[in-house]
């Protein structure tokens, strides 16, 4: 089962892969071939159909049409236990693990063969895929308990579990340390050498370039160019990367392609401006601790300072107390101790419609969890936080004029694109959502903003232009705290980037030169090196 | 079918991106909504047909008997009196499910108000204006059951308490009392039997001149109409459903919390003390242990057929409310229990459910028929062809 694949014929061959949503064609006639050896990284970006097409790979999706070829022979996959069967496993972006039990539970979960559980059996396996993969891992530690790191090698072993030599790998990167992405990148260079096939997911290029032996470029539901691995030996990064970007955006290649997720490298501290010398602190936290929520951790004691016209950046590897941070911040949670200062006044006690007349905002990673309503329309989601204030309301009574009106404006200025300032939010993209909350939250005088994960899963378009209105912002006297799990992104916006790691924060630095280096130390932080060590 | 969403999840709405029509049009949506309201009551009278075939019965003749019942020669007016209770307990449901809030504790809410109604009103309406009494009466049940649910409603908004089993909890506790009271304190002295005393007719509330309609039912209409402006024109309304389709959101957005859920209850109680006031002062003029008519359980299926809008529920309990009258002299010139036309109220229910999981289906663009069975339907045509 394990056996390397070299004699030429593609583990996995897709022909003329065709998948229809309504109103989309997420699929269109796409060719494949993964063969065993090799990491093919998938580029696109959201929405050109990478996601349907690992989910038509993985047994998730059934294709309207085009054949699948396993070793040569045309195999139906029905469901995602008989992608399993004939050797597909996949990586989720996000861990599955069920965070109570141990690693070795949550790796018999899907080995349901036989009835009785077969523990020194799965330990020994664990064993095996452990040295096959060079990684350490505690069979009793509870998943809730693992880095993020350790619970993708986890969630890789558990995808191995039972000798797939097929490996999906979705945006695999998007939760980890730099030095994390360095270890996933040994850990790919052995199963490359056992001869696994790999897809590797991503819309960061030097990722691609750095890792992929194979890219394949999907535009628009279509397969619009690929890159052999002899010329992605031979050609030089800088004229990989044009070719890239063109293949990826087509007319649009020229606007987007400063975005630092299509450099051929970490970009750092490129357009930074520092803040006027001796401006004032705008936003303060004094010693705050605050509770966490499930699994994710709170804060503890946080001091921190944001000035006028300043970005703030936040680092840190996600579930170390962002939310909990961003929430104390906007009033949603009560810290157990400590003080939060809004222009040198104790806004701690305040609630949160208070703090938003005040001008601070809260831009929530959670868009479509927290952020809108789904069932309201868009014009009603714009003034959310104006319930019952004129001219929006008067009396208690709707304007439904003036908030068409209004919102009809919000939406040419913050391009969104909807059909109208009616439709109903939930059927908007993720980009799209994003531009309703940004804004809601930019209008009406904002003066402190904190955004928590702007841009994560938006198109690299729509990503550029969430970066260029948090540079406005600070541009015009207003300040923001900019929480990120996407250090290309602080390092692109942010003149000063504190790093939180297990709810504490380890440490301030200025953008700059080796900048990236040295929040990736303070992410990984003394409790993480430990455990890596 | 979980698994699917979240695959076409970021890529089905790009139609949206790419200014594409939407889905469905406001004509077919209006269709859609109609057929899912519709259709499972017809469905419900077929199989109730059959069932009234398999027990021997014409159901032509039943259904017939129900129309004579409950509409012909006057007794359409009857109907219209039952509507009154059942419309404000469709109210009060309605406010607080809109805001995914299920205060279920209804029948106790509506026989404790009803047993205060009975208790005080031959006093108050003997010594203070008929107008000022009638008034005073009807505040006092809302008040009643507006206070039941305030211990679910603090608990909920305070602790996240799960209001379902508060609200029942309090509903048997209501219910006994109301029996204690009706036994004790309120307890005509004048007859051995555990009632109240009865109020004199012309004390009662007022026909509308020229029927048998008492005012009662009118009260019932306004306040289905003060419903819907509130919950669909108003910023209240607008907080109440932002409570019920994201709870995280309201958060966000800076509702609070805490005063909207215990807002919500205590109208949704007052609503449902309303009813019991309507009923009492309107149609039956006494209380008796024992007598707990539970119209909460019987119209929640029409406030779900109703999409919680308050409009819609009234045309489909002005329906039950003609199955309920004519259904009477139906069944007993059918000699069958009363209770069949519950029978009819389940299969309404089941079908709802189903049609609702087709729904369910069509939203995620799936056809109405499930794959397999869409084969199995085909096959045989299909190998016909071929042959």
């Amino acid at each position: 089962m394990n056996a390397p694949n070299d004699t030429g014929v593609p583990i996995v061959q897709l022909v003329g892969i065709t998948k229809r949503f309504p109103g989309v064609l997420a699929n269109d006639r796409i060719d494949l071939a993964l063969h065993g050896g090799e990491v093919h990284c998938l580029l696109g970006e959201n929405g050109a159909g990478k996601s349907t097409l690992i989910g038509i790979l993985s047994g998730l999706l059934r294709p309207d049409a085009g054949t699948i070829l396993i070793d040569g022979v045309e195999t139906t996959i029905a469901s995602p236990r008989a992608a399993l069967e004939i050797g597909v496993g996949t990586v989720p972006q996000h861990s599955a693990l069920i965070p109570a039990l141990t690693v070795l539970q949550n790796l018999m979960l899907g080995d349901n063969r036989r009835l009785r559980l077969d523990a020194t059996g799965a330990r020994q396996r664990l064993g095996e895929l452990a040295d096959l993969l060079g990684v350490e891992v505690d069979p009793d530690t509870k998943a809730i308990d693992l880095s993020l790191g350790n619970q993708q090698q986890v969630e890789i072993i558990k995808a191995l579990w039972r000798g797939s030599r097929v490996l999906i790998l979705d945006e695999p990167t998007s939760m980890l340390t730099p030095q994390g992405v360095e270890e996933l990148g040994k850990v790919l260079a052995r199963l490359k050498e056992r001869g696994h096939a790999i897809i590797f997911i991503t819309h960061k290029l030097h990722e691609a370039l750095s890792l992929g032996d194979r890219i394949s470029i999907l535009r628009q539901g279509r397969l619009v160019g690929a890159i052999e691995p002899d010329s992605l030996r031979s050609a030089s990064a800088e004229d990989l990367r044009a070719e890239i970007v063109r293949t990826m955006f087509g007319e649009a290649a020229r606007a987007v392609s400063d975005a630092p997720e299509l450099q051929e490298e970490v970009v750092e501290g490129l357009h930074v401006e520092p803040p006027a010398v001796g401006a004032d602190t705008v936003l303060e936290l004094q010693h705050v601790t605050a509770p966490g929520e499930g699994a994710e951790l709170g804060i503890d004691d946080v001091s921190l300072e944001l000035k006028e016209g300043e970005i703030l950046g936040v680092a840190g590897v996600d579930g170390n107390g962002q939310r909990s941070l961003a929430e104390v911040i906007a009033g949603q949670r009560t810290p157990a101790r400590g003080d939060v200062l809004l222009y040198g006044a104790r806004v701690t006690r305040l609630p949160v419609a208070s703090r938003q007349k005040l001008g601070l905002r809260y831009v929530t990673d959670d868009r479509i969890g927290e952020g809108i309503v789904g069932p309201l329309p868009v014009g009603l989601n714009l003034f959310l936080k104006r319930i019952g204030q004129r001219p929006f309301w008067r009396h208690g009574r709707l304007q439904r004029a003036a908030v068409n009106r209004r919102a009809a404006e919000l939406v040419r200025e913050f391009d969104v694109r909807t059909p109208s300032v009616s439709t109903r939010a939930a059927t908007l993209s993720g980009g799209n959502i994003q531009k309703v909350l940004l804004a809601r939250e930019l209008s009406f005088d904002p003066k402190v903003v904190v955004f928590h994960k702007p841009t994560y899963g938006l198109d690299v378009r729509t990503t550029g232009t969430v970066r260029e209105l948090i540079r406005g912002l600070a541009g015009g006297g207003g300040s923001a705290l900019v929480v990120s799990t996407d250090l290309d992104e602080l390092l692109e916006v942010c003149d000063r980037i504190a790093v939180l790691s297990r709810g504490r924060l380890v440490g301030v630095v200025g953008n700059g030169q080796g900048a990236a280096e040295e929040v990736g130390r303070l992410m990984l932080g003394e409790s993480d090196a430990e455990r890596a060590a | 079918m979980t698994t699917t969403r979240t695959i076409v999840g970021p890529e089905a709405p790009l139609a949206a991106d790419l200014h594409l029509p939407t889905k469905y049009g406001r004509a077919e949506h209006v269709l859609d909504i109609l057929i899912r309201s519709i259709v499972p009551i017809l469905l419900a009278l077929v199989a109730g047909g059959l069932l009234l075939l398999a027990l021997g019965h014409n159901p032509l003749i039943f259904y017939r008997d129900i129309w004579r019942g409950g509409v012909e020669s006057g007794s359409w007016q009857d109907s219209a009196i039952r509507m009154a209770p059942f419309l404000l307990i469709a109210a009060g449901l309605t406010v607080i499910f809109r805001a995914n809030i299920w205060n279920l504790g209804y029948n106790g809410q509506f026989l404790l108000a009803a047993a205060l109604v009975s208790g005080y009103a031959p006093a108050l309406v003997g010594d203070l204006p008929l107008w000022f009494a009638t008034v005073l009466l009807f505040l006092l049940a809302g008040a009643t059951a507006a206070l039941w649910t305030l211990v679910p409603a603090v608990l909920k908004a305070r602790y996240g308490t799960n209001e379902i089993i508060t609200t029942l909890m309090m509903s048997f506790i209501a219910i006994d009392l109301a029996s204690i009271l009706i036994k004790g304190p309120f307890h005509d002295p004048t007859t051995p039997l555990p009632q109240t005393e009865v109020i004199p007719l012309e004390k009662m509330l007022p026909s509308i001149p020229g029927t048998r309609i008492h005012v009662g039912v009118l009260v019932a209409f306004a306040a289905v109409l003060v419903v819907h402006f509130v919950l669909t024109r108003t910023s209240w309304g607008l907080r109440i459903q932002i409570l019920g389709a994201n709870p995280r959101a309201a958060r966000h957005v800076g509702i609070k919390l805490p005063r909207l859920i215990i807002v919500a209850f205590l109208t949704s109680g007052f609503l449902i003390g309303l009813a019991a006031a309507a009923d009492i002062l309107g149609l039956w003029g006494y209380i008796r242990t024992g007598w707990n008519p539970a119209y909460g359980d019987t119209i929640i299926p029409f406030v779900f057929l109703a999409r919680l809008n308050m409009l819609a529920v009234v045309p489909f309990i002005a329906f039950f409310s003609i199955l309920s009258t004519g259904g009477d002299l139906a069944a007993q010139q059918a000699g069958l229990p009363t209770d069949f036309l519950l029978v009819l109220v389940g299969l309404i229910l089941l079908f709802m459910t189903v049609i609702e999981y087709l729904g369910r289906r069509r939203e995620l663009g799936e056809s109405y028929l499930s794959p397999g069975l869409r084969q199995a339907l085909r096959a045989p045509i299909l190998r016909r062809r071929e042959a």
